[in-house]
């Protein structure tokens, strides 16, 4: 069986392109099903950045063709940003894409579940399994042994993160949100996934603050009581669209003399800015503006790069695991053929000699048969070895074929 | 015989020590071979201090040099307890030089052999010395947890670009522990302090440097827990608090003790 890749993805194709092409998990699993019709395998991985169909077929030109059509039947024009791999290289992209390496954010971590929900809706058997089995264990392997997870990726999830650098869990943390609008709100999510609790909602408008508020649970503040709640609040969201500071250095440090020391962060994502930059300088506050959350996300981005590096060889490594394993599916037949052989001359040659062999006791006969047996064993040991070793070269199919002829194993045995 | 155990320990420690600088620079095996290093150490430090009590039948290191081998013992023993976590291996950067020097110290002042033994009693020797012991090594985490949060929250406000790169604890985190840490060693000192002094009553000794500088670190961590829970002390202001007590603590541990034991 020959592993067959065909796909398209935010390296070749635009994005008006790769939609015409992506498809929904009951479109993949049917893509995958018509490919595989036929006693092949096939599985469909769409996501936003890439749609791709890894096959398994007896012939790779085929499979390969096979797969070209479908995708062109969706749209003609992508024939032109498609690229086709085989085998180790196809495997190679797989564990890549799996580890996130392949990636527009270099380890972003959702890719990991989408690989594996498309290995789920696939049309699988021994070639596909086992490489999509690898592939979802490399990504685990690079998350776990690198960093390149680690770090965020966006302002916003940097905010969250700096929040758990001052407090560490969040669960129950008191956030203030100081404006009410989309920037307010994505980073409320943000912190919202980390078990935050969006306490206080505070707006020019009071309606837009209460509407807000509702969705999240949330207390709605006019922007004047804000001084009252910066007592209680652990953490501080500022995004208005308002001209001048919301919040000014002194009215903060008035709250944080009753504060008893528990530290503030303050993040400031509207520009222009909210809060007073004489903040930072209190005891216990720490203020980080949209120019400072970018700068830390542009650096984690070269961290992910860097540890991307290390990755790397994390995949190589797994790919060339795949690759011996493959390349061994083409020599294990041959050698279980040329044992089955060797075996059966044995034991003709046995049968054959029955007339003399008749005159032994139990004993002996056991002992002609073990006899017998090591040396079909010894002398089929070396060959084994070298053909396993073959296997893990180029040359495996070769000796393969040299095996089967030499020994004139049948066309039946393959 | 037992004494060559030191050379492992030592070579842990140390191990321990370079690995937690390796991975202060890039994070991952060499801070995972550095917590082993710890471990590893620890235990077989702690072989070398059962045999020693095995063999003195008691408590052997009522001597300067010998209490320095225990302290370390102990203050490894504190740094394991939450050391051997990822985001606290930066910690270890600052305890584990910091035992393999002491390691050495106890070494060359024949802590790690038996030495003579002392006339004080079992039962004291392990009230006073373990006790004061004890507490101090848990000073001594409470110091270490006190510089990373200095070190992180001065990351913090230089706002420096790299601060998501590097894991480290939260700094309400290393508040809180550091002032944990301090609220169970400080009962501890005191009932060491007491111990030593009604001893000194009752034997009719004076006190010495050693006892004063003792009584004023205990001031020191006494006014840190006071000022953390009535003043509302935290942050920045109590970790300065907790190393003006550590620097009492490495007085008392390595300056001062020579007239005590004497």
């Amino acid at each position: 069986m020959r592993l067959v890749l065909v796909g398209t993805s935010h390296h070749h194709a635009p994005i008006e392109l790769r939609e015409r092409v992506a498809l929904d998990r009951e479109q993949g699993r049917e893509l995958a099903g018509r490919l595989a019709a036929g006693g092949g395998e096939a599985v469909c991985l769409s996501t936003c950045n890439r749609t791709e169909l890894y096959v398994a077929g007896a012939d790779a030109e085929a499979t390969e063709r096979a797969a070209v059509a479908a995708l062109a039947e969706l749209e003609p024009q992508v024939e032109q940003a498609l690229y086709r791999l085989h085998d180790h290289a196809a495997a190679l992209h797989l564990f890549r894409v799996a580890a996130g390496l392949d990636s527009l954010v270099p380890g972003e971590g959702e890719i990991l579940g989408q690989v594996r929900a498309a290995y789920e809706l696939g049309t699988t058997s021994t070639l596909l399994d086992r490489v999509f089995r690898q592939a979802l264990h490399a990504g685990r392997k690079v998350r776990a042994q690198t960093a390149i997870g680690e770090s965020p990726a966006s302002v916003s999830s940097a905010a969250a993160a700096l929040a758990e650098q001052v407090f560490g869990e969040l669960a129950g943390r008191a956030i203030l949100l100081v404006g009410a609008g989309k920037i307010s709100e994505q980073a409320a999510r943000n912190l919202l996934t980390r078990r935050a609790r969006i306490a206080f909602v505070a707006n020019r408008t009071l309606d837009r603050a209460e509407e807000l508020a509702r969705r999240f649970g949330a207390e709605p503040l006019p922007l004047e009581r804000i001084e009252d709640e910066l007592v209680t609040a652990d953490v501080v969201v500022a995004s208005t669209s308002a001209p001048g500071y919301v919040l000014d250095a002194e009215t903060v440090a008035r709250a944080v003399r009753q504060r008893r020391g528990r530290q503030l962060l303050l993040i400031d994502l509207a520009v222009p800015r909210d809060l007073d930059p004489a903040i930072h300088e209190l005891a216990g506050c720490y203020l980080f503006d949209i120019d400072d959350l970018e700068a830390i996300v542009a650096e984690t981005l070269a961290g992910r790069r860097t540890e991307a590096e290390r990755a790397e060889s994390i995949v190589n490594a797994e790919a060339e695991k795949f690759h011996e394993w493959q390349a061994s599916l083409d020599i294990v037949p041959a050698i279980a053929s040329l044992r089955a052989r060797a075996e059966e001359i044995r034991e003709a040659e046995l049968r054959k000699a029955e007339g003399l062999l008749g005159r032994l006791d139990e004993g002996q006969r056991k002992a002609v048969e073990s006899i017998t047996a090591q040396i079909v064993n010894k002398l089929l040991h070396l060959p084994t070895v070298r053909l396993k070793q073959a296997a893990a070269a180029a040359d495996g199919v070769v000796y393969a074929e040299a095996v089967r002829h030499l020994f004139g194993l049948g066309e039946d045995e393959h | 015989m037992a004494e060559l155990l030191f050379w492992p320990v030592l070579v842990c420690y140390g191990e321990a020590a370079v690995g937690y600088l390796g991975d202060a620079r890039r994070p991952g095996t060499a801070g995972r071979a550095a917590t082993w290093g710890v471990r590893v150490g620890w235990l077989v430090q702690t072989a070398l201090l059962a045999v020693q009590a095995a063999r003195e039948a008691g408590f052997p290191w009522g001597t300067w040099a010998g209490s320095l081998n225990l302290f370390v013992w102990l203050v490894v023993g504190a740094y394991l307890i939450w050391g051997c976590r990822k985001p606290y291996r930066l910690l270890g950067l600052g305890v584990m030089p910091l035992a393999a020097s002491l390691l050495v110290v106890a070494r060359a002042g024949g802590g790690t052999g038996v030495g003579t033994r002392s006339h004080y009693s079992n039962l004291f020797l392990v009230l006073h010395v373990g006790l004061v012991l004890a507490a101090f090594a848990g000073f001594t985490l409470a110091a270490a947890l006190s510089g990373l949060y200095l070190w992180q929250e001065r990351r913090l406000k230089q706002r420096a670009t790299t601060i998501l790169r590097r894991p480290a604890p939260s700094l309400a985190t290393l508040d809180h522990l550091a002032g944990r840490t301090v609220t169970f060693s400080l009962p501890a000192l005191t009932l060491g302090i007491a111990v030593g002094i009604v001893r000194l009553v009752d034997s009719g000794d004076h006190i010495d440097a050693l006892v004063v500088v003792t009584l004023a670190t205990w001031l020191v961590w006494a006014a840190y827990i006071v000022l953390r829970t009535a003043r509302g002390w935290r942050g920045r202001r109590a970790a300065y608090v907790a190393l003006a007590g550590f620097a009492l603590v490495i007085l008392v541990r390595l300056a001062l003790p020579a007239t005590h034991f004497a």
